[in-house]
């Protein structure tokens, strides 16, 4: 902003405070999972009895939780390879190509992102019991897939655009075939971008709920080990050990993402620093 | 032909005269290299979703019998989910319930965009990833932390009594609308502050010092240009979190109780153990038919009042 409009600089109290709460709202029931997970007590209520790491012992020792968490990262590591590879398909094809009807195509990768996810659960199910493949850690991959390449994209797009093309053209003028430009002019630009891709897509499917929900055989995921002990109040605490210990892994695996991509992501912030 | 393109392929590569002329003709069509690029993507879309939605919608013309289906087509299932008021019931509780958890979450955004948008110079990618952070965790375990927070021994319950404000735990905070429709608020919040920031954050900042000159006050100026220019943001709010909320499931069976229930637990319930797929499938279709309507009514509506605003 190189225009000096000073009202607009002035600082706004009101909204400033209003900011600090909105954020209060959107942290404190999260952290309070992690709160109550030191909690020497089975009961998760005021006032907390006092600091034990039991429950974290105690989820050690639980051999589901591990094949779960296995699970998950199978999962998460599949989908994540899938879902930034075809988003850097994608992703070139939509910045340097003319492709008619390119809109609706756009459209359609980020229909997932809108529609209700039981559609899309219930969707795939069908389509899997009629094909005759047997619900298992796959057909939850694939599900995983489909809902991540929105975001793979999402964060592609921008690294792919944001960068003077004309670089590419001089290497293709200097006797570059196609795979020898991407290889050494695009895909060095576009690394943080793949990275934060990567990880953003490996936190959505290692997170993710109702896909799974519909999709997992035998073989649960973190989140469908959680929701079959939700059932039992007695697991609470040991629940909540684990809901904090994922919380934490997640917000570390997004901050880095978003730190490694911080030049390209919204586009907008960009040109205002 | 041949001849021509040969000399425009890059030398050194010895290819037979044939193939050259393939590849070159090949190289010229900017359309056929893009869509042989997006060619795995478009597989994985074709199986992913359009396939999957074909037969979604053949399943919603059979019928179950017992273990399996009469796969004769008929549109029972969904004369059966006109003529019963349960589903009816459902599906417009569903989209009151998404509808007040839309606006919740559109106004409580809002000025929380317009901060980060217009007041904040420094750090605004530290604002934007502090609000967006909480997303990225399962959707369940914000649904749960809520479950902890609202519950009948939970953390605003026990504090209230721990205070000596009230004698037994408020059964209303659990198990009620309003629940499903904070949690809402809270779950999607990030899906409403970054379409607002980007649109208010285009927003010729020299307008409003214009408006300014004109004479306008800070309500005017907000009125008169803030808002309309940041409306295209506020309509895809909307709609990335109406949309998807009609058909949540999860947030209504831990904190909706037996009268919070949506059109999600019912298709839910006709996959999982009523088994009754052909009626789940009818319901899916119909929830989605809805939305669609909804979401093209919206549509064509900001359409009329932007040409009629410009």
């Amino acid at each position: 902003m190189s225009k000096d409009v000073s009202y607009i600089n002035r600082p706004n109290r009101p909204l400033q405070i209003y900011a600090i709460f909105f954020l209060i709202f959107l942290y404190v029931p999260v952290l309070f999972l992690p709160l109550f997970s030191f909690n020497d007590s089975i009961y998760v209520k005021f006032p907390i009895e006092g600091f034990t790491l039991k429950w974290y012992g105690e989820l050690m020792s639980r051999e589901p939780v591990w094949a779960a968490l296995m699970n998950s990262v199978k999962v998460g590591i599949a989908t994540a390879v899938f879902s930034t590879t075809l988003g850097i398909f994608a992703a070139k094809a939509i910045t340097r190509y003319r492709i008619p009807g390119k809109g609706p195509l756009v459209g359609f990768i980020m229909l997932p992102l809108v529609v209700p996810g039981i559609i899309f659960g219930v969707a795939l199910l069908v389509l899997f019991s009629q094909m005759g493949v047997p619900l298992s850690l796959y057909t939850v991959t694939v599900g995983h897939i489909i809902i991540c390449l929105p975001f793979s994209i999402a964060t592609l797009l921008p690294r792919f655009e944001g960068f003077d093309q004309s670089v590419e053209e001089a290497s293709a003028d200097l006797g570059e075939n196609g795979w020898w430009t991407f290889w050494r002019v695009t895909f060095p630009i576009v690394f943080p971008g793949i990275l934060a891709s990567l990880l953003l897509t490996f936190t959505v499917s290692f997170d993710e709920f109702i896909m799974a929900f519909f999709l997992t055989g035998t073989d649960p995921t973190l989140p469908m080990y959680i929701w079959g002990q939700l059932r039992f109040p007695q697991e609470f605490p040991s629940v909540l050990a684990l809901s904090s210990m994922i919380i934490v892994a997640s917000f570390i695996i997004v901050f880095v993402g978003q730190w490694i991509n911080r030049d390209a992501a919204f586009g907008g912030v960009k040109g205002e620093r | 032909m041949a001849d021509a393109t040969a000399n425009d392929a890059p030398p050194g590569e010895d290819r037979t005269q044939t193939k050259r002329s393939w590849k070159a003709r090949f190289n010229q069509s900017d359309t056929l290299k893009g869509f042989s690029l997006l060619s795995p993507t478009l597989f994985v879309l074709i199986i992913g979703i359009i396939i999957p939605f074909g037969i979604l919608i053949t399943i919603s013309l059979w019928t179950a019998v017992g273990f399996g289906f009469d796969t004769s087509l008929t549109l029972n299932n969904y004369q059966t989910a006109a003529e019963q008021p349960l589903y009816g019931a459902l599906l417009s509780r569903s989209l009151m319930v998404s509808g007040w958890a839309t606006v919740a979450t559109v106004v409580l955004s809002y000025p929380m965009a317009y901060y980060v948008a217009f007041h904040v110079h420094r750090n605004k990618m530290m604002w934007i990833v502090l609000m967006t952070l909480p997303f990225w965790t399962s959707y369940l375990l914000r649904v749960f932390a809520w479950k902890v927070v609202l519950g009948y021994e939970g953390v605003i319950n026990s504090a209230l009594m721990g205070l000596g404000l009230i004698e037994a735990p408020l059964e209303f905070l659990l198990y009620s609308t309003d629940a499903v429709i904070i949690t809402l608020a809270h779950a999607w919040a990030a899906f409403a502050i970054l379409p607002m920031y980007v649109s208010l954050e285009k927003i010729d900042k020299s307008l409003l010092e214009a408006a300014t000159d004109l004479g306008d006050g800070p309500v005017a100026r907000f009125l008169r240009i803030t808002l309309p220019l940041s409306m295209p943001g506020i309509i895809s709010a909307c709609l990335l979190i109406f949309i998807p909320t009609t058909g949540d499931y999860i947030t209504p069976a831990l904190l909706g109780g037996p009268d919070g229930l949506m059109i999600g637990n019912l298709i839910q319930l006709q996959f999982g153990p009523v088994n009754n797929w052909p009626m789940g499938a009818t319901l899916a279709i119909i929830l989605m038919l809805t939305i669609a309507a909804i979401a093209l009514v919206f549509l064509v509506l900001t359409k009329l009042v932007k040409d009629r605003l410009t």
